[in-house]
């Protein structure tokens, strides 16, 4: 018995110890520097100073408010992709010509970086001379340009909107694949039984594929959390959208901060953890208690 | 353009593998700013300088929003990188990146540096080391369409005032043929520019300079709140609101479709403006930015450029500093003026008649270097973008109309107040 535990720590070791490199030292690292007031041009001299940071952080505005940006995003642009996800999978779904095109099409979103897409709806979305606005002033919609980056409202819902274009694919093609698996006989008993196609929607199709839409959701929100790029890209550091990335960004690198950015980093580290423990147990608690009804 | 760049690349590439290397080759690079078209203008100036010594370049193209390179030198060189040896920095960056340059004044001729102004090379000197060589000047500039001036008989605005009106009556001349014209375009958005940009209305009113040279918080005063109301007064009239999200080039974009009557910008939009596909070509005019009104008003203009530097790190610093020395060199500043409209730092430039030919606004830019405005980068060292991003955030406050000027200043002065623990920086 003992030999087979060594054997299988020995088998471990190498997966432990680059988990230990990779992911435990970092934020480790991190970490302690939050307890410094480290600065980037000088990283060998700091001093401790205990969690004057944290108190620091905890009284300052604008992380809060930065906190309740990443929040309003997070809500809004996981919320919209899932319903768009699962619209768009159950449609390709179908039997129909021309399917596998379409699959392919709907990834090319997801397909091109952030930085690029991001920058390119930073263009389409100009107040002036952005293909948005003349498109919908030709269509009649608005009666004059709407200043989508700069408006204090409507910026968020630009961000929102675009990050919404980007990761609808990866939404729907994680929806679609637990769709191939579903067996069709259920399908056919609820017919034979008279069952309508929204009534089996929500009784069968639904319940049969939570399990892969809670980790889609899970992925989806942890992607939203920290998200960085396309928010950085269309709108700087504007306080009206700003994230907790973007404000750690700041305090680290455009003030040389690594002390104060670290205890941010940290902050949002703690966050998300929370956020994920809690979409997890909620979820499991909802797929066993469906599941103790039948 | 990119394809083009390449070309010159590797043409370059070959012509110096043709050549006869009298010494050993070494690869110099060099990081330029991609602000219109600086970087191939860069790349030409350093690809002749590689034809000429017989070594190679490797251009390094960096982003044209100045706090993101900055942010990016900052990495490579807190991480000690060897990656670029020739940097392109700011005017107000000396300070803050000193430590990681040479020395370069043994490496570059005296008289060479005895021709640049004097309150440039001053700048570029930190604790008797000289840090960097000043490769072109900026100051704000106001653009104006010279065709609608005239056809509604104005004159280019003399004050803040004079601009208002001027651009609200051509507005309500030419918006039934043109909805999209705007009176006046700048850049807004939450960065560097606004600061450049608030100051000089700032400035032109007799507000001060945000903080003095010696140290004193001067910010929150009538003036300054009285030249920002002037402004936020601007947006949906005579800006358009999406002002608030504009860098250079999203002005630029406005005022070269043909879409603005007046534009702020740096120097460097007059070659492009006036290039042959543009369609204001021949048609903008240029004037010293407006005065403010009240005592102590005056012309104001931003005080910008960049400067170039070597990397202690560099593993080739004395090839690295002849290219610094060639690029900024009389002929080379003189090649780069013509074409770009990028300002000489050089006086005997100041009296050449073809560059005064090419660049009209070049005999009045003495006058426009005396009435610039330095920010407050030298007093508040280290803590300058933390100073300009408190700043900002007031100003940009102020114009989306999220509190007074007098309250987003008097709010301001408390923030810096904390943040230099009573003005001792």
């Amino acid at each position: 018995m003992m030999a087979r535990t060594r054997l299988a720590w020995a088998y471990l070791a190498p997966l432990l110890i680059t988990l230990a490199l990779v992911a435990a030292w970092p934020l480790l690292r991190t970490i302690a520097f939050s307890l410094t007031d480290a600065n980037l041009s000088d990283l060998s001299q700091w001093q401790f100073v205990g969690l004057a940071n944290y108190a620091y952080l905890l009284s300052d505005p604008q992380w809060w408010r930065a906190v309740g940006n990443t929040l309003l995003f997070t809500l809004l642009s996981v919320g919209l992709e899932t319903i768009l996800g699962l619209v768009i999978a159950l449609t390709i779904n179908a039997h129909m010509p021309g399917r596998g095109l379409v699959r392919a099409a709907i990834l090319i979103p997801w397909a091109i970086p952030t930085v690029v897409s991001a920058k390119m709806w930073a263009w389409m979305l100009h107040d002036l001379y952005g293909v948005v606005n003349v498109l919908l002033m030709n269509l009649g919609l608005i009666d004059r340009p709407w200043a989508w980056l700069a408006d204090p409202t409507l910026s968020m819902a630009a961000v929102v909107l675009v990050d919404v274009w980007k990761a609808t694919p990866f939404m729907a093609l994680l929806i679609l694949a637990a769709l191939q698996v579903l067996p069709l006989d259920i399908y056919e008993a609820a017919r034979v039984d008279g069952i309508g196609p929204v009534k089996s929607f929500f009784h069968i199709t639904l319940p049969l594929i939570r399990p892969a839409l809670l980790i889609a959701v899970i992925f989806r929100s942890l992607d939203a959390l920290r998200v960085f790029d396309v928010i950085y890209v269309l709108t700087g550091n504007n306080e009206n959208t700003a994230t907790m990335s973007v404000y750690a960004r700041q305090q680290l690198v455009d003030f040389q901060d690594v002390g104060f950015g670290s205890t941010a980093a940290t902050c949002l580290f703690v966050i998300i953890a929370l956020i994920t423990t809690a979409v997890i147990t909620l979820g499991r608690v909802h797929v066993s208690a469906s599941g103790n009804d039948r | 353009m990119f394809r083009s760049l390449g070309l010159i690349a590797v043409t370059a590439a070959l012509l110096s593998a043709s050549a006869t290397p009298t010494q050993s080759q070494v690869t110099v690079s060099i990081s330029c700013s991609s602000l219109g078209i600086e970087l191939e203008l860069c790349q030409e100036g350093a690809d002749a300088w590689a034809k000429q010594t017989g070594n190679k370049v490797k251009l390094v193209a960096t982003p044209p929003d100045a706090n993101e390179r900055l942010a990016l030198y900052q990495q490579l060189l807190a991480a000690g990188s060897a990656d670029i040896d020739v940097f392109q920095i700011d005017v107000i960056w000396p300070g803050t990146l000193a430590n990681h340059f040479v020395d370069l004044k043994s490496l570059i001729p005296a008289e060479d540096l005895k021709d640049h102004f004097e309150t440039l090379t001053t700048n570029d000197t930190v604790e008797g080391k000289l840090v960097a060589v000043p490769f072109f000047v900026d100051a704000g500039l106001l653009y104006y369409r010279q065709d609608l001036l005239d056809k509604y008989g104005k004159k280019p605005p003399k004050d803040w005032a004079e601009l208002t009106e001027t651009a609200k009556a051509i507005l309500a001349g030419e918006r039934a043929g043109n909805a999209q014209l705007q009176g006046f375009v700048w850049q807004g958005r939450a960065y560097e520019g606004l600061t450049c940009n608030s100051l000089e209305w700032v400035a032109s009113f007799g507000g001060g300079t945000l903080i003095e040279t010696d140290g004193k918080i001067s910010i929150n005063n009538a003036q300054a709140a009285s030249a920002l109301t002037l402004a936020k007064s601007w947006i949906g009239t005579i800006s358009p609101e999406g002002v608030l999200n504009y860098a250079e080039e999203d002005s630029r974009g406005v005022f070269q479709s043909g879409n603005a009557v007046f534009m702020r910008n740096w120097p460097y939009a007059w070659s492009l403006a006036n290039a042959p596909d543009s369609p204001v070509k021949g048609k903008v005019g240029i004037a010293l930015l407006p005065q403010g009104t009240g005592q102590g008003a005056r012309h104001a203009a931003a005080l910008g450029g960049q400067h170039l530097a070597v990397s202690k790190y560099s593993a080739h610093p004395k090839e690295a500093a002849d290219l610094v020395r060639y690029l900024t060199s009389a002929e080379e500043q003189k090649r780069r003026a013509i074409k770009g409209s990028f300002n000489p730092t050089r006086k005997s430039l100041y009296g050449d008649a073809e560059l005064l030919k090419a660049l009209p606004f070049l005999k009045d830019f003495e006058a426009v270097l005396e009435n610039s405005v330095a920010r407050p980068s030298t007093v508040t060292g280290a803590k300058y973008s933390r100073v300009a991003s408190e700043y900002i955030r007031a100003v940009h406050n102020t114009l989306s109309g999220k509190g007074t000027a007098e309250e987003n200043l008097a709010a301001l002065e408390k923030q810096l107040d904390r943040l230099s623990r009573g003005g001792k920086w």
